[in-house]
């Protein structure tokens, strides 16, 4: 069933291994940071639009 | 109309918003899947190319985020046509969503494309058709993005990122199309509806990294745009509400 003979074959990928996992790597990387500055660019907008409604609550409007 | 099932329904933010909330780990989810039975069958048991080795393995992430480079921008442009015929306030936080998920889908297409060109043409980056439009497709993606952040008034913003992304959609079918109008270095698909040039366990292993990177889209495209939604409707009931309610 799986192709490969080693775990090292698999690294070597047949001498394309610099460019297959190169490949790989910038994927990962980048699938794995995306939702990360996602995520904390909403936690730091919740936190600015709560203190802006706290503001806008004790200054009373007419 | 159906009281049951109104579609028009979501095309609110507020309606919008906590369902996103609750499809965004079920998104997830499937992308995980799709993409560790997507990596078993290309990496670990699809056997070698009899022409490019193992370096044609690049094609497992190369294919499905060229497609979703292509497939997010034709969104976007969607969602540009309905804001701008019946001024819509989800469509412009939709196309902001999707932007920066598209420009890294073009830059993954053109990173991973690099990596593949070198071995198997002896080059980085050529000037041919395809390479050159994909490449357009990513500075598309980058003025979007410059315009609507410089424009301080979210709904004039939309209108001019709108209009930038209309006009831009000419490039898709070039794109799409290019390894067949020009005599390009770029191969051409391996995969269309009649035939396919893959083995099986090839064409099912890219088929479902296609899946897992467009779920995963989604997801990001959704946390993203709960995000843009609570600060352009901050003024709303609704918005603060959610913030009152300890929004996460």
């Amino acid at each position: 069933m799986i192709y490969w003979n080693s775990f090292a074959d698999f690294l070597h990928m047949g001498g394309y291994g610099f460019y297959v996992w190169g490949s790989f790597g910038a994927t990962a990387l980048i699938m794995a940071v995306e939702p990360i500055f996602v995520a904390r660019n909403r936690k730091t907008t919740i936190a600015r639009l709560k203190r802006q409604l706290r503001a806008e609550s004790r200054t009373p409007t007419e | 109309m159906n009281d049951r099932f109104n579609l028009y329904k979501f095309a609110s933010p507020a309606t919008f918003y906590p369902l996103a909330g609750t499809l965004i780990p079920y998104f997830w989810a499937l992308s995980a899947v799709f993409g560790l039975a997507g990596l078993y069958l290309g990496m670990l048991v699809a056997p070698t190319d009899f022409q490019q080795g193992e370096g044609y393995r690049i094609i497992f992430i190369h294919v499905p985020a060229s497609w979703l480079s292509m497939f997010i921008y034709l969104i976007m442009a969607g969602w540009a046509a309905i804001g701008l015929a019946f001024n819509t306030r989800l469509s412009g936080m939709m196309a902001q969503a999707l932007a920066p998920t598209g420009a890294l889908m073009a830059f993954l297409s053109l990173w991973t494309g690099a990596l593949w060109g070198k071995p198997m043409w002896g080059a980085w980056w050529v000037w041919d058709a395809r390479l050159t439009s994909e490449l357009i497709l990513l500075f598309l993606y980058i003025g979007y993005m410059a315009l609507t952040a410089a424009i301080d008034d979210p709904r004039r913003a939309d209108k001019a990122g709108g209009l930038l992304l209309l006009v831009g959609v000419v490039n898709i079918p070039i794109i799409y199309f290019s390894v067949k109008w020009w005599n390009t270095l770029h191969q051409g698909s391996s995969v269309n509806l009649t035939k396919s040039s893959m083995a099986t366990t090839m064409l099912y292993g890219m088929l479902l990294m296609a899946l897992c990177f467009w779920m995963y889209a989604i997801a990001v495209a959704f946390m993203r745009v709960r995000t843009i939604m609570l600060e352009r409707e901050r003024n709303t009931d609704w918005v603060k509400a959610e913030l009152e309610g300890g929004a996460k």
